[in-house]
């Protein structure tokens, strides 16, 4: 089931399908090494709609909400 | 012959780069620390290479201005060998660049960090083999303690020497995405990620960002950073002060102030004991535990922690580095906003943080408010700080439309900080306060000197007389209030000469020192960030920027001026 990033539940891998937004979150994305076909998952959210931390191959990277909803995922 | 380093973000670059050439490039556990690039003429094996570190970057097009350093300058300088830092615990990331790197038509050697790290993560990692496919030599290397920095340099040599011998490894498309996919293959074939032990420091985290614990956390870290800063400084500060204030009484038996030449070594002596008495006593802590925080990797932390905070004045996580340089010194502050994508996001992050108090005006706080009122009204000063901070980001924010894109930053591991580093990083700011600020201090001190002696002080005082009047401050602070613009801390230091007394609170009341502290901590910032703000951002930004320090420091100082009724 294709869903976005930050509707998955903490520590429910997921594969990254697309990026939403057009070639700048795409790019943004690439930049710090995260690609579709990647496995990801949220390990820890912020309180007050703050950002994710979320594990992509063995990294952990720093979200916002707003970019975590531009990335669609397929839940494991 | 001309070396460069380059790798990904925060995978230990000016670590590597400040083994080699002494300290010259800052360095701290989070990514952007280097914003652009540093070079040094080092000795190696008896000969003379330019080095250079360059910022860190995931790909050679990047899109921030401190990654497009990287790629430009490989584009514009005879590059003889480039040495391709690479963090050993995460392979996969870091030997995206490497490939890229492969296809330049330049000799190239890896060099493998962390090395110590990998151990701990139990990664069996098969150098010789990835060695063998890549095409290039990788020398396995620890940075933090020096290790096998030699033999990296001795294989650069060569490597420069000889040219590119062997065919390099070339099994994939020259798109992001290819070389992704070709890199997690290559780490999968030459990584073994072994039984991993849970260790203390990932149970770090489950406190430090925690939801509810780790803002307690970040509150107990802020608070004992500066009840440190300010129990070293009161250790140091009074005994110094008695010792110069003696010496200076002693000279002064043997000086004539009544005439020019004793004025002027008057000034000049105030201004070196300032420097020793005022300024280091509290300066030197700061600057240590700063360097700790950013060391151990903390600043990250409150990155992801302060983010729906930052949303709310218009920045996201991220800029809370800008922010938190900026208690250091506002000029590395406002360079470290190149980190960010958006120059709407730029120019904000750089306005704010020259409302940061920084160390020189930290000076002017803890002696002013700290001594004479007491350590809680200190911290409240900081308190007001950030509220106005927050006010003004808020008020940017309806001024100018948002576009922020959300935040991306990688989380660095725990690290734990080598005295060395820490300690060359605090010596490496102070010098820059020895080299660059004292003469200044010294200076101002002595002019303010002449200014009185030949008495055009008055004109200055009358000049800025609206807005001390205003303020209910005397007339005298004016010639301060000037010159703090050259350093702030010239604020507090002019103050003693132009009142013509070193005990302020027999001058000044206690509201009035509150007020005069708050005016200084808001007004415009110092000369040295002002040339920073028209480098970064340009001349007309650099003017509003100044315009609103001085509305945002009369209504800040207005503000003070009738709580200090109340005191």
């Amino acid at each position: 089931m294709t869903q976005n990033l930050d509707q998955l539940n903490l520590n429910q891998w997921a594969v990254i399908s697309q990026f939403k937004g057009g070639d700048k979150v795409h790019q943004r994305m690439t930049q710090h090494g995260i690609y579709p076909g990647d496995k990801v998952r949220i390990t820890r959210a912020a309180p007050l709609d703050g950002p994710f931390l979320v594990e992509v191959s063995g990294r952990e990277i720093i979200i916002g909400r707003s970019l975590a909803h531009k990335i669609l995922v397929e839940a494991e | 012959m001309r070396i460069a380093l380059i790798g990904r973000p925060n995978c230990g670059k000016s670590t590597l780069f400040n083994q080699v050439a002494g300290y010259k490039a800052e360095t701290g556990n989070f990514h952007g620390t280097t914003v652009t690039y540093t070079e040094s003429k080092v000795r190696v094996l008896g000969e003379v290479v330019d080095l250079v570190d360059l910022p860190g970057t995931y790909v050679l097009g990047g899109s921030n201005p401190a990654e497009k350093v990287s790629h430009d300058y490989l584009g514009d300088h005879p590059v003889d060998v480039i040495i391709n830092v690479i963090d050993a615990t995460f392979l996969a990331q870091s030997l995206e660049l490497t490939l890229e790197l492969l296809r330049l038509d330049k000799p190239v050697l890896l060099a493998m960090n962390m090395m110590d790290e990998v151990a701990r993560l139990g990664i069996k990692l098969d150098g010789p083999a990835l060695e063998k496919e890549l095409g290039v030599r990788i020398v396995p290397v620890v940075a933090s303690k020096g290790r096998g920095i030699k033999a990296l340099f001795l294989e650069a040599k060569r490597a420069a020497e000889q040219g590119i011998l062997q065919p390099r490894f070339d099994d994939f498309q020259d798109d992001p995405y290819s070389r992704h996919k070709a890199a997690l293959q290559l780490s999968q074939r030459f990584a073994v990620q072994g039984q991993r032990t849970l260790s203390w420091r990932d149970r770090l985290d489950d406190i430090f960002l925690h939801p509810a614990y780790g803002y307690v956390a970040l509150a107990g870290v802020l608070l004992l950073f500066f009840q440190a800063v300010y129990g070293v400084g009161q250790l140091i500060e009074p005994p110094l002060l008695a010792l110069f204030d003696s010496l200076i009484t002693n000279l002064n038996t043997y000086i004539d102030t009544g005439n020019l030449l004793g004025v002027l070594l008057n000034g000049v002596l105030q201004g070196v004991m300032a420097g020793f008495a005022i300024v280091l006593p509290y300066l030197f802590p700061f600057l240590l535990g700063l360097g700790f925080l950013e060391d151990v990797g903390y600043l990250p932390r409150i990155a992801f922690l302060m983010d729906s905070l930052m949303h709310r004045i218009g920045l996201h996580g991220k800029a809370i580095v800008p922010f938190i340089l900026g208690y250091g010194c506002n000029v590395p502050a406002i360079m470290s906003t190149r980190t960010l994508e958006d120059s709407r996001e730029r120019f904000i992050a750089a306005a704010l943080s020259t409302l940061v108090p920084c160390a020189a005006r930290l000076v002017v706080v803890f002696g002013l408010v700290a001594f004479y009122l007491g350590p809680l009204y200190a911290f409240g000063l900081y308190l007001l700080n950030l509220f106005i901070i927050a006010l003004t980001g808020r008020i940017l924010t309806r001024l100018l439309p948002e576009n922020t894109p959300g935040m991306i930053l990688e989380m660095p591991p725990y690290r734990i900080p080598t005295l060395r580093a820490v300690a060359n990083k605090a010596w490496f700011r102070i010098r820059e306060f020895i080299v660059e600020a004292w003469p200044t201090l010294i200076f101002g001190s002595a002019a303010l000197g002449l200014l009185v002696f030949f008495d055009i002080a008055k004109y200055f005082n009358w000049m800025v007389r609206p807005i001390t009047w205003l303020l209910d401050l005397p007339a005298e602070v004016g010639v301060p209030l000037i010159f703090g613009v050259l350093r702030k801390e010239l604020s507090l230091i002019m103050l003693g000469q132009a009142l013509g007394n070193n005990d302020y609170s027999a001058v000044l009341s206690n509201a009035q020192l509150f007020t005069f502290t708050v005016f200084v901590v808001f007004f415009v910032p110092c000369v040295a960030t002002l040339v920073m703000l028209k480098r970064e951002l340009g001349s007309r930004q650099m003017v509003w920027v100044t315009l609103i320090t001085i509305i945002i420091a009369m209504g800040a100082g207005l503000a003070a001026r009738i709580f200090g009724l109340l005191l």
